[in-house]
């Protein structure tokens, strides 16, 4: 999934204050999952956005919606009453709903509640990890299935650097080495042979280096 | 093949090499180097310049090595892959050779969280291996990485780095098979402290017949202090100092403890010179230049 947290109070309040009629406009997919744009997160944030308001003497009318995903249009269209009521949207999406929603209401004035953060999953209850960049080239094949472009600190694909000690990372203690658990992977996989085969240079023209990526799928267009 | 450089030369003739270490100053100032330079001349075969380790601004590696040529030592060039990607990497080894530096010491980097300025990004568009391997390949075929002939290819003497004393230990034998593999010609190791551990990997490297591939360079660091054993040990990444030493230095008065870390230095020297697979001693004497003299005369290296 796509996770993301919600923007500090004092952030969202900054950037809805110059607004009288506000849409909360949450996500039902990813970042409800991760706890930072579902629809308990609207009631909340809209709740404490009232209250502060109240508390600073200014009024403000908040309208609260979530839809099942602002990154289709299929969805979108449901928010369009909503919008057409208010003068600015605060996604709790992530920043490709925000950017979708951008784009099918031109003339509306979009604002991010949430930092975007990372492809990851919840690795246990609360703790959520990135696992994925999206580098459009995977070799998780050949790394046991732990991706070395990401989660290693320096995307090393030919081993680890000589910072890793105890299994840890030598950036932050909380934080495993993605080689030291390669090597268990494929240790339990009897493919430590693996480790000795040279990988060369990465082609990054398939990742974010070679500039903005569009995905076709010729089958599709109508 | 003809020596590449001075230090190549003096392995290749089954001489135990001395090398040492010169960071660039935090600025524009050459005075720096020339006077670490004049503390280590006569003393050291060629010297390291660091690439802004641990991720502190300093003046490039390139000029600092150009300003140790003028000053007559011979520079062991470090390139670190954090700060740039293959484009600037091919570039600055031309350059470099330009300079005449005629060594070069290829890491990945420690990570730019421990620096001046963490705000940074990274780049790691290669690895290590990675750079070992463009410039053996530059100095070998001729070419850059896109198969382009250069008119004069840099011909360099190829370093590169293992630490013993990081994990998974079983690995880091491996790792050493796969430098050699890209080009390495040196090998510079971390700090040794712990020298069971260092025997042990040694061991291991002359049992696979690595150490006739390649000339190792054991990498040695007086201690101060005590507190500087205990700092290296928990602040410096993939540093291993072991409790016997630290109680060894905090065991001597505080103002002897210097003079206990020169102690265990020779000693390791001492024991390095014996051992089979290493072929000389890397003294990284960080800002106490003054001392590699000292340890080099009475080694008995010079």
């Amino acid at each position: 999934m796509i996770t993301g947290s919600q923007k500090p109070i004092n952030e969202i309040i900054k950037l809805v204050e110059p607004y009288k009629k506000v849409l909360i406009l949450g996500c039902g997919t990813c970042v409800k999952t991760c706890f930072a744009g579902g629809e308990d997160e609207v009631a909340v944030l809209a709740s404490a956005l009232r209250l502060s308001f109240k508390q600073m003497a200014k009024s403000i009318d908040i309208e609260e919606l979530t839809i099942e995903r602002q990154c289709e249009n299929e969805f979108i269209q449901e928010a369009s009453p909503g919008i057409a009521r208010n003068e600015a949207i605060l996604s709790l999406a992530c920043g490709a709903g925000v950017q979708a929603m951008a784009k099918r209401f031109a003339k509306e004035v979009v604002l991010p509640g949430v930092n975007t953060t990372f492809i990851g999953i919840q690795e246990s209850p609360g703790i959520f990890t990135e696992e994925c960049s999206g580098c459009g080239n995977c070799s998780l094949a050949i790394f046991g299935g732990v991706c070395p472009v990401t989660r290693c600190a320096k995307k090393l694909l030919n081993g680890p650097c000589g910072g890793s000690q105890n299994g840890v990372c030598e950036i932050d203690p909380d934080t495993p080495c993605a080689w030291h658990l390669i090597i268990e992977r494929l240790t339990t996989l009897g493919q430590l042979d693996n480790l000795k085969t040279y990988i060369p240079p990465k082609n990054w023209n398939t990742s974010l280096s070679g500039g903005p990526r569009k995905l076709i799928r010729e089958d599709h267009i109508i | 093949m003809k020596p590449l450089s001075r230090l190549h030369e003096k392995l290749s003739q089954g001489k135990f090499a001395i090398t040492g270490e010169c960071g660039p100053p935090r600025g524009s100032n050459k005075d720096v180097i020339d006077n670490k330079i004049t503390l280590l001349n006569g003393f050291v075969d060629a010297v390291n310049v660091t690439d802004n380790q641990t991720a502190i601004v300093r003046m490039s590696s390139i000029a600092a090595a150009a300003h140790v040529v003028a000053a007559g030592l011979e520079p062991v060039m470090q390139m670190v892959v954090r700060d740039r990607n293959r484009i600037a990497i091919q570039s600055d080894i031309m350059g470099a050779y330009s300079l005449g530096i005629k060594n070069i010491l290829c890491l990945s980097g420690d990570h730019q969280k421990f620096g001046s300025q963490p705000d940074a990004m990274n780049v790691f568009d290669i690895d290590s291996v990675n750079l070992i391997r463009t410039v053996r390949d530059m100095r070998n075929t001729g070419k850059d990485m896109s198969g382009f002939d250069l008119d004069v290819a840099p011909q360099m003497f190829i370093g590169a780095a293992a630490n013993p004393f990081a994990d998974p230990f079983d690995y880091r034998v491996i790792r050493l098979a796969k430098k050699i593999d890209a080009g390495a010609d040196f090998i510079q190791t971390q700090c040794i402290y712990n020298m069971d551990r260092f025997k042990e990997w040694i061991r291991r490297a002359n049992d696979e017949g690595l150490t006739e591939k390649v000339y190792i360079l054991g990498g040695v660091t007086p201690l101060r202090s005590a507190g500087m054993a205990r700092y290296m040990n928990k602040k410096v990444a993939g540093m291993d100092v072991p409790d016997e030493i630290i109680k060894r230095m905090d065991g001597v008065d505080k103002q002897y403890q210097a003079d206990e870390g020169i102690k265990i230095c020779l000693e390791t020297i001492e024991t390095l010179k014996e051992l089979t697979g290493v072929h000389g001693v890397h003294i990284m004497a960080i800002e106490w230049e003054a001392v590699v003299e000292q340890l080099v005369t009475q080694a008995g290296l010079k």
